[in-house]
């Protein structure tokens, strides 16, 4: 679709993909800097301009503030751009997937099952003899079987014949997601009191738990869908003239079903593991990016990966500055910014004719 | 002056030169955060309050305790968060995480003492034990769990409830009763107390049917004193039918204590029971 408006209206100043590259250049400059504040503010008075003035002088970092900028702030920041851009462009994907604005991890039950796996971990798991072999891996391990598990199982519902239905999907995926919510449901009764509170923790997300362990074992699981969904931008545009005009494209609709699902769950299921379940971004920020540079996917999905890291690092540091030093969960930030935000944006949306 | 000036400064390098020659005294921990709440009274018990610059979300007594900058819930500490208060102890209950969290601090080299848990008047003392110890003040240590014991003693020697039947309701949701069955606190101060819970066959706080609430048949209703949105009124007790007809509601007796000297099996455990077995002595008659 946006070959054919580029194609029929060649390279005029307003033109969207130009608008596209240089909000993409735009990002990169902000998720920069946003990454450097990130490293430089925090509950203890370490800042990263004083360490490297500390450095630079000859003199050794104190332990503490080492530890403070490279064990703690680091990692965090790190996995807060693998995380945000994760969840932003699993949003984008099964948006596209669905032909669906609305669509996000949680519709097709990889929240769910993610939540179910991690509920199962925290109220059955020390009955379980792996629980003392994996200690604190017990938990995201968990999440991130109960995410791939529930996807797995929607695309086997919705594959017959080696053709996947996006609409059995949908369906599935909200039947999927009650019943996990059932089972999740049934778990909490059973949890005691300190199980319940580790759960809406969890359920909260937080990207506390980001150490040099986790974030070695969660960046390639997130990096690899990342950087294979800039692929699916072609497919994706085919599809949102439907599948038949896609298939007549030469698109193999099929194998883009099956490309978008595992990147989707891939990605999620491994964010959600490290940092639980963080809401919003996922539906927001493909959001936002469409309305400033237009549906292209090929720009979409970057775009996204971008300002879903830079919104997660802000959301991050928000909440770990506004009651330091205690720490709000991130998902109340992105939930009580982001559904506001999202509302203003459908108010406006009504108003503007021209998306 | 130069000169004068250059001795200073000779002085004053050689004194700095004596003093890191000195071997390094094993200071006590003089920067202390105190992660739980029957952790912090016991710490103010022993009168190490002044070394105390943080506590956690759930230690509110003694009230001072409260000027102290609040590092967050016990289960959820930021590494951060604690780093930045400065600490050379962190004294910690049982279950206090979550476990990267205390990973990272342990890279920083700050010990964590644990605190183990428990609901009876062994696990007070030994909670008492293991923070005079972490604090460097054993027989302080002693001589308090020799008077909290006292107490205990004195106060369950003291009761006399012929096995009267309570119901300890922690919270009603969605119009029903979440009450307290084995291995809370809440049966362990009523079986110290030498009160019968009502309910058992169930572990941790559970929602109860409204059968089960009429089996149980409980004499007493015992809640926490909370204020605001979780104070449960009589009325809203009395809303739920099977609640309505149990002994407890049709003789009024219906008890509110203080959740952190009801439930934080510390220092004031004693005084808890005195009061509990008075008022559903009381209540009873």
């Amino acid at each position: 679709m946006a070959d054919l408006a580029a194609s029929d209206c060649p390279a005029v100043p307003g033109d969207r993909s130009h608008r596209a590259r240089v909000l993409m250049a735009g990002l990169l400059v902000s998720l920069l800097a946003v990454a450097l504040l990130g490293l430089s503010v925090g509950a203890t008075g370490t800042s990263l301009q004083d360490a490297l003035l500390t450095i630079a002088a000859g003199n050794e970092v104190a332990m503490r503030d080492r530890v403070v900028l490279w064990d703690i702030r680091l990692p965090r920041v790190l996995l807060g751009i693998l995380v945000g851009a994760a969840l932003a462009v699993s949003g984008a994907v099964l948006q596209g997937l669905f032909r669906n604005p609305l669509a996000d991890p949680g519709i097709v039950g990889v929240s769910a099952g993610a939540s179910l796996g991690a509920v199962s971990a925290i109220v059955l798991g020390g009955a379980l003899p792996v629980a003392a072999l994996l200690g604190v891996w017990l938990v995201p391990a968990a999440a991130f079987a109960g995410a791939w598990g529930a996807t797995l199982l929607l695309f086997r519902i919705a594959t017959r014949q080696g053709r996947t239905s996006v609409a059995t999907m949908l369906l599935a995926g909200i039947a999927l997601t009650a019943l996990a919510m059932a089972l999740t449901g049934l778990l909490v009764y059973m949890a005691d009191d300190a199980q319940l509170r580790d759960f809406t923790f969890w359920n909260l997300g937080s990207l506390a738990g980001a150490t040099w362990g986790r974030l070695s074992l969660a960046a390639p699981m997130i990096l690899l869908p990342l950087l294979a969904a800039p692929l699916l931008g072609h497919g994706l545009n085919g599809l949102s003239l439907g599948e038949a005009a896609a298939g007549h494209m030469g698109i193999p609709v099929q194998r883009l079903k099956q490309a978008a699902v595992l990147v989707v769950a891939a990605a999620t299921g491994a964010a959600v593991a490290v940092s639980g379940g963080i809401g919003f971004i996922g539906i927001v920020v493909p959001h936002l990016i469409r309305l400033i540079s237009g549906p292209d996917h090929r720009m979409l999905l970057p775009n996204a990966a971008l300002l879903g890291a830079v919104l997660l690092l802000l959301a991050d540091l928000f909440s770990r500055t506004v009651i330091a030093p205690a720490e709000l969960p991130i998902g109340i930030v992105t939930a009580v910014i982001g559904g506001p935000f999202f509302l203003f944006i459908l108010l406006r949306q009504r108003g503007i004719v021209d998306l | 002056m130069i000169r004068r000036h250059g001795l200073a400064r000779i002085t004053a390098a050689a004194v700095a030169a004596l003093m890191a020659a000195a071997p390094l005294p094993a200071d006590p921990a003089q920067r202390i955060v105190s992660v739980g709440g029957s952790v912090t009274e016991i710490v103010y018990a022993l009168g190490q309050q002044d070394r105390l610059v943080a506590r956690d979300t759930t230690s509110n007594h003694p009230p001072e305790a409260l000027a102290l900058p609040d590092i967050g819930y016990v289960r959820r500490l930021s590494a951060e968060g604690v780093l930045s208060v400065n600490p050379d102890l962190i004294l910690a209950e049982d279950g206090a995480g979550p476990p990267e969290v205390l990973e990272l601090l342990n890279e920083t080299q700050i010990p964590v003492a644990t605190v183990p848990m428990g609901f009876d008047r062994a696990a007070v003392l030994a909670k008492i034990t293991a923070v005079a110890d972490a604090l460097g003040v054993p027989e302080d240590g002693a001589k308090l769990a020799g008077e909290v014991a006292a107490a205990i003693d004195t106060a369950v020697a003291e009761t006399d409830l012929g096995g009267k039947k309570v119901l300890f309701v922690l919270a009603l949701q969605g119009g029903r009763v979440l009450a307290g069955g084995e291995n809370t606190a809440a049966d362990g101060i009523l079986t110290l107390t030498g009160a019968e819970n009502a309910v058992d066959g169930f572990a941790g706080y559970k929602l109860l049917t409204d059968e089960a609430i009429l089996t149980a048949a409980p004499d007493v209703i015992l809640m926490m004193d909370a204020s605001g949105t979780r104070h449960i009124s009589d009325k809203d007790l009395f809303a739920i039918p099977a609640i309505a007809a149990t002994p407890a509601a049709r003789s009024g007796a219906i008890l509110r204590m203080d959740g952190m000297l009801l439930l934080g099996f510390s220092v004031r455990t004693g005084q808890a029971i005195t009061e509990l077995s008075e008022k559903l002595d009381r209540i009873g008659s």
